[in-house]
């Protein structure tokens, strides 16, 4: 069954110069259970598409619903992951983290111990009191991903959040964000512009073209792969030929436009 | 080895206390020598003692002045209208600049009226004041507000929309209101940019206080200023001015340990 259906969207930003489309004539629809990356050349609108099915701003044309609702403002099904942390500095970690239960009114007894123990999943139990500036930054990244599922969300919305860390640290938590999403049965969407971390985390990528963006190629990513974690697959045969493949299509993608 | 090193270090602390007795001890020397040569320029009569009075004269009138219980009504009337002005000129400034965040039509509108009003001196304003809220406490502490009201308004509106977007947006992607996220986000993100206002607030404050005070002319520091230049009392004017000196200084440093406190937490 599919969580989220996109019919024919459209996304048109206007200022006073132009007119720019963004995304043209978009539709796709994602299994539950399903983890999905956008990739693609910078400008083809892989950001706005994720906004779009947050809520976030809404299409010009077209429909998304998910679970068959029509989207017009951020739903409680979809939790969303930014390029950076983004914790209140103000705050406890314990504060940020339920902050999210807080603004949907949603904060009691229950759900706090539940937004702990996600935390003490990710080996920050200690941390509930410290202030975010005591933290590195992976460990920041790990305290917004317990943030996004303190909430319960079944679809979560990952704009690159791995962008701004360093690669060891990507790599660990690209480990840990996989194996957390499937331990919980959600769906994912992941938006970034490193195509072998595409392989590694999703069961699909979707590659888009710019000006405006537009689905070019889907890539169904072989069985032995979604097996494995993050960093396995990374080593394995079969990573290095679609990693060609993708490669190359983008590569024709940004000498068609250059 | 951290022997040595341990001596090292004690040599190099005791090296910055003895720099800190000396500057503490040239600063004093600085505010004694000054009292010194006014007192001596007075008595040898280099200064003429009735315009620029003598510490010792100012010294008895400031007992006189305590003893008989004036000194302590002007200043604390005083004190509580620059207070009063401070506070009031930081909140309404801070909550006109919400109005402003909340509607870009509104900020767009009032726009040119806000750099009318600021760029205009508040105190052309006192006697427009005093007939419409009578000559006491409140027309003197509306000097005292109108005169931060404005800056107060234009520097927190612009900290409200400088606070990161994504912030804004880590409230909204959970269904946050607008109104959410200026006390979750907005709010908090900018207490520092509103007590260093607070801060500047505190000087202005005070000008607009002792203007006020000049021209009700009833009570307060600043009535005694005028009051001591109209009968050629220039013990009762610099009296006035050192008390303004003290409290003023002491208002600053209360205002910059709360920053302090604050800081800490935000």
């Amino acid at each position: 069954m599919s969580i989220v259906n996109i019919k024919n969207v459209d996304k048109i930003f206007f200022s006073q110069e132009a007119a720019t489309t963004a995304l043209k004539n978009i539709s796709l629809s994602v299994e539950t259970g399903e983890f999905i990356s956008l990739i693609g050349p910078s400008g083809c609108g892989k950001t706005t598409l994720l906004s779009l099915i947050a809520g976030l701003i809404d299409p010009t044309y077209g429909e998304i619903t998910i679970e068959g609702q029509k989207i017009v403002r951020p739903s409680a099904k979809t939790g969303y992951m930014l390029q950076q942390d983004y914790l209140f500095p103000w705050l406890t970690i314990e504060q940020n983290i339920t902050i999210g239960l807080k603004t949907m009114k949603k904060l009691n007894e229950e759900t706090r111990a539940y937004a702990l123990s996600l935390l003490a999943k990710m080996g920050l139990e200690d941390k509930a009191n410290d202030l975010p500036s005591q933290l590195s930054g992976g460990m920041r990244q790990r305290v917004a991903l317990v943030r996004m599922l303190a909430t319960s969300p079944k679809l979560l919305l990952l704009d690159e959040p791995f962008s701004a860390l360093d690669y060891q640290t990507k790599l660990k938590l690209e480990d840990l964000v996989s194996f957390t999403i499937k331990d919980q049965k959600k769906t994912a969407i992941l938006v970034t512009h490193d195509i072998g971390e595409a392989i590694a985390m999703s069961d699909r990528i979707i590659l888009m073209s710019a000006r405006p963006g537009r689905i070019q190629n889907i890539f169904q990513v072989p069985e032995s792969l979604r097996v494995l974690s993050p960093f396995q697959a990374r080593n394995d045969r079969n990573y290095n030929l679609l990693f060609q493949q993708i490669w190359k299509e983008l590569e024709s993608l940004e000498q068609q436009h250059s | 080895m951290s022997n040595s090193t341990a001596k090292l270090h004690e040599k190099y602390k005791q090296k910055i206390r003895l720099q800190q007795i000396q500057i503490r001890f040239s600063q004093l020397s600085i505010i004694v020598l000054f009292f010194a040569i006014w007192e001596v320029s007075g008595r040898m009569r280099w200064i003429d003692p009735l315009l620029f009075s003598m510490p010792s004269r100012v010294w008895a009138l400031f007992i006189d002045k305590l003893q008989d219980g004036t000194l302590l009504t002007h200043t604390s009337v005083t004190l509580f209208e620059t207070i009063a002005g401070f506070v009031l000129g930081t909140v309404i400034g801070t909550v006109i600049a919400a109005i402003l965040w909340w509607s870009p039509f509104l900020s767009r509108v009032l726009d040119p009226y806000l750099v009318v009003l600021n760029s205009m001196p508040k105190i052309a304003l006192g006697p427009i004041l005093i007939v419409g809220l009578g000559p006491g406490y409140s027309s003197i502490i509306a000097m005292g507000a109108l005169i931060s009201v404005i800056i107060t308004t234009l520097v927190v509106y612009n900290a409200f929309k400088n606070v990161d977007e994504n912030y804004v947006k880590v409230v909204q992607t959970f269904g946050g209101t607008k109104q959410q996220a200026f006390h979750a986000v907005i709010l908090p993100a900018t207490i520092p940019t509103i007590i260093s206002t607070l801060k500047v607030n505190v000087g202005l404050s005070w000008v607009g206080v002792i203007v006020g005070e000049f021209l009700v002319s009833r009570q307060g520091l600043g009535y005694m200023i005028i009051y001591g230049f109209q009968v050629f009392n220039f013990n009762l004017v610099i009296l006035s001015l050192l008390v303004i000196a003290v409290i003023a200084t002491l208002m600053y440093q209360g205002v910059e340990l709360l920053e302090r406190k604050l800081r800490k937490t935000y």
